[in-house]
């Protein structure tokens, strides 16, 4: 769950989060329903995808793009599944309880799954499928959020018990990251993974195709339907949308928002969309000229159009953003934070109050961060201009923004995908340690905050404190957070059983157990 | 005649060292340190000496540039740094198809375009000379990309002719090959054409201003023979050299329409591994991009200087 290099970017993050929220009111057909048929088994699914490269291997501790992380899900369980509406359901761990402080967990191990040679899944094989992880060499990008793990030891064939150095009752969200799923004890031929899941792996051709085949029997009832799953990467946006209307494939990811009219003259595709945590960030680091002015940071907070943001790049599809991480869509959201406006008059007080008037700033902007983060850049910058603020919109290269920009230039684009939990969300990106603390915003209090929020049990009261966290963020902090973005896929309508999740496209990754074909 | 040839061969050896050189140089002074951009977020000091020990980054470029020029050249090209796997393995199936691509849009389009090119020549300023320049020139004025659109949305959309990805895998047979690979081709054979065939119309109407073409007319021969048996021998070294410089476009410049129709060529792989810093990978691509141009430059050379007489023959 990190967010340096490659992994971080791609890292698609999770919000708990509660569906009904209402969608934007897009004219569009959006499926949503869950579906009440009872499925069909048997067909061949053809997914497009984005989010597949040469560099993919099914090793799920080297996970950062989608395609892996979809094919892991289909072949393997993870131990926590994060459902629609963000909670935490059993997964491999069929249970568990809290111990005191929220220091020590035990969780019981599912019984009489069989991995697909034939062995019966034990505690033993959790173990070494966690150790990958949290080993002291571990490059895994999960492995940021199991730190605070100090032992994990095995209490019988089928239970275990996680002790933590500090309490954290979101430890369950970081359980259900989508690289911590399990394999038989010693397994090592990341070729050919061996798991629990729906499917076995017929050929993985990396960046290019992989063939997944039933592996029949599936412990999870109703899921598991299709005979054979075809996935193809098309990265090149538009080519995704031109198979899909030509039937090539029958789902894709990540359909392009300002484009989704042409859809409207095929018949026969759905979309589905999802609110979720993927938001862009402006990142103003606050320890640095003039970003050190708390007034500075609210003018150009004043003097963000985000509805214009949200409608031009975006084309409506996601909900404007309040200068903080948590998204409408997780249980935590403060919802009596007032809405920042666009407000030139506010705007202008708090520039001038600052004695910063005639101060030019650049912002250092890259489409690598998110496509459209340039013309996001350049729309505040003429939404800016009208309160009197001067910004250089300085284009970066593409290559290398994540390692040589990012965290080093004072006022930058970038974004983040959300978290399965507020907590986490506000811990890795704000926390005054924090390595990715890209606004370099430290307040004592906060850290003060987050730390009760991980330990407080009762709902009611954790909702408080990350709500006062939030309001915190929202007028001091060093991000400027004009959209967060939904999630959106698209299926030809005889696919069923694609339902939106806050979390992630494609059925948060769930996709190829989840679909099933009405022929 | 031999001694030039060999002299031109061991130019191009020459330069292939040369690009050697440079392409090993390049993937040194990519930004960011290699070893970290490998470890990504798990880049602490000890890890990344570990690695770059590993890697044998702390010794001198110039003993890793002769070790790995060494192993390339006996067909070790290396071990991925980021999925782990032998580079020359994983290339050839994409080496493949590139080859594959180029060999099918070179074999339509250069009898084509030469033909075209030959025909407008013979009819110069005819209504056909003009319009297979007009066709050829508004084909090559789009960017590639562009005209793979265009030729989706209306072959592959809109009728239904072809697929919209020609997403080939080692099992499919080679007629579904050349189905699937079918509106790439035709992009490619798009954007090559007009240089052939302008080149062979201008060489080719060059020639026919000549005395000796005037006498072929003269002593009464049919119009066809004086352009194909009199005119194109003569007129052949700068098509030769045309065709040769747009053969190693097919291969090595075709990045933007594999990512288009999603054919896993080499390009593509060379891009992913620029972004990841999977450098083994991208000096293998850079090294056979680099053979390829220089080999086809090279034999283009050579063919001229055998189909022309006064080189064959040097006083």
């Amino acid at each position: 769950m990190k967010r340096i290099g490659q992994q971080s970017r791609r890292d698609f993050l999770k919000t708990a989060a509660a569906l009904g929220l209402s969608a934007t009111a897009a004219p569009y057909m959006v499926h949503s329903a869950f579906a009440q048929e009872t499925p069909k088994k048997g067909g061949t699914l053809r997914i497009g995808m984005r989010g597949g490269s040469t560099t993919d291997t099914l090793n799920p501790t080297s996970y950062s793009n989608a395609v892996p992380l979809l094919v892991g899900y289909a072949v393997m369980n993870g131990l926590i599944e994060i459902d629609e509406k963000g909670v935490p359901q059993p997964e491999l761990f069929e249970s568990w309880e809290i111990g005191a402080e929220a220091k020590e967990w035990v969780f019981n191990v599912r019984k009489g799954v069989t991995f697909h040679n034939g062995k019966e899944m034990t505690a033993a094989d959790v173990l070494y499928s966690l150790s990958l992880h949290t080993g002291k060499d571990s490059k895994s990008p999960a492995a940021g959020g199991l730190k605070h793990i100090s032992e994990i030891q095995k209490l019988g064939t089928h239970q275990i018990k996680i002790v933590l150095s500090s309490s954290d009752v979101d430890l369950h969200y970081a359980l259900a990251d989508y690289h911590l799923l399990v394999v038989p004890e010693g397994f090592t031929d990341w070729a050919k993974p061996v798991g629990t899941g729906a499917f076995t792996v017929e050929s993985f051709d990396p960046g290019v195709r992989c063939v997944l085949s039933n592996a029949g029997n599936y412990w999870k009832s109703g899921r598991g339907n299709v005979e054979r799953i075809e996935i193809t990467v098309v990265n090149d946006i538009v080519q995704r949308m031109n198979a899909l209307v030509a039937g090539q494939v029958d789902v894709i990811n990540d359909v392009d928002k300002r484009a989704v009219d042409l859809f409207r003259a095929a018949p026969g595709i759905e979309l589905v969309q999802a609110p979720g945590g993927w938001h862009t960030i402006m990142a103003m680091q606050s320890d640095v000229a003039p970003f050190n002015n708390p007034d500075f940071r609210l003018a150009l907070k004043y003097a963000c159009d985000r509805e214009q943001i949200l409608n031009a790049l975006f084309n409506g599809f996601g909900r404007i953003g309040n200068d903080h991480p948590i998204p409408v869509s997780d249980p935590f959201f403060n919802a009596a934070l007032p809405q920042r406006a666009f407000d030139l008059d506010k705007a202008k007080f708090h520039l001038k109050k600052s004695g910063l008037v005639d101060t030019t700033i650049t912002l250092s902007a890259s489409d690598a961060a998110y496509v459209g983060a340039v013309d996001m850049s350049v729309l505040f910058q003429a939404s800016a201009a009208k309160a009197g603020l001067t910004i250089d919109v300085k284009k970066e290269p593409h290559d290398g923004f994540w390692s040589n920009v990012w965290l080093k230039a004072p006022f930058c684009t970038s974004y983040w995908a959300g978290r399965a939990s507020a907590t986490d969300m506000l811990a890795s990106a704000y926390y005054s340690g924090a390595s990715w603390n890209e606004t370099h915003w430290k307040n004592e209090t906060f850290d003060q905050l987050l730390a009760a929020a991980k330990a407080e049990v009762d709902e009611a009261k954790r909702k408080t404190i990350i709500g006062d966290m939030q309001t915190m963020l929202s007028d001091d902090g060093g991000a400027l957070i004009p959209v967060f973005s939904d999630w959106l896929d698209a299926h030809r309508s005889h696919v069923k059983g694609h339902t939106p999740h806050t979390q992630f496209d494609l059925a948060n990754g769930r996709l190829c157990e989840k679909v099933w074909l009405d022929a | 005649m031999l001694n030039l040839v060999l002299k031109r061969a061991a130019l191009g050896l020459i330069t292939l060292w040369a690009a050697s050189v440079l392409i090993f140089a390049g993937t040194q002074i990519l930004p960011g340190d290699l070893a970290q951009a490998v470890l990504q977020n798990n880049a602490t000091p000890e890890n990344v000496a570990a690695l770059r020990e590993e890697l044998g980054l702390d010794r001198p470029a110039v003993e890793r540039y002769a070790e790995w020029l060494g192993n390339a050249v006996h067909g070790d090209l290396g071990t991925s740094l980021v999925n782990h796997r032998d580079v020359a393995q994983d290339l050839a199936p994409r080496l493949y198809n590139t080859f594959f691509l180029a060999l099918y849009a070179a074999i339509i389009a250069i009898p084509l375009s030469v033909g075209l090119g030959v025909l407008a020549a013979a009819w110069q300023g005819s209504a056909f000379d003009s319009a297979a320049n007009a066709v050829t020139l508004l084909a090559i004025s789009l960017p590639e990309y562009f005209l793979g659109y265009l030729l989706i949305k209306w072959v592959a959309v809109q009728w239904g002719l072809f697929p919209v990805l020609a997403s080939v895998t080692p099992e499919t047979s080679f007629t579904e090959r050349l189905y699937m690979t079918f509106l790439p081709m035709l992009t490619l054979v798009l954007v090559i054409m007009a240089h052939i065939m302008r080149m062979t119309r201008a060489s080719v109407i060059s020639v026919m201003s000549s005395p000796y073409i005037e006498m072929a007319v003269l002593k009464g021969l049919a119009k066809w023979r004086v352009v194909v048996e009199h005119a194109l021998p003569n007129a052949l070294a700068p098509i030769i050299n045309v065709v040769a410089l747009n053969l190693a476009y097919l291969i090595v410049g075709v990045v933007v329409i594999e990512v288009v129709f999603v054919y896993p060529g080499l390009g593509q792989s060379m891009v992913d591994a620029v972004s990841k810093r999977d450098v083994p990978v991208v000096q293998a691509c850079g090294l056979i991009f680099a053979a390829v141009f220089i080999s086809l430059n090279m034999i283009a050379d050579i063919l001229a200087i055998v189909s022309n007489p006064r080189l064959r023959h040097p006083r």
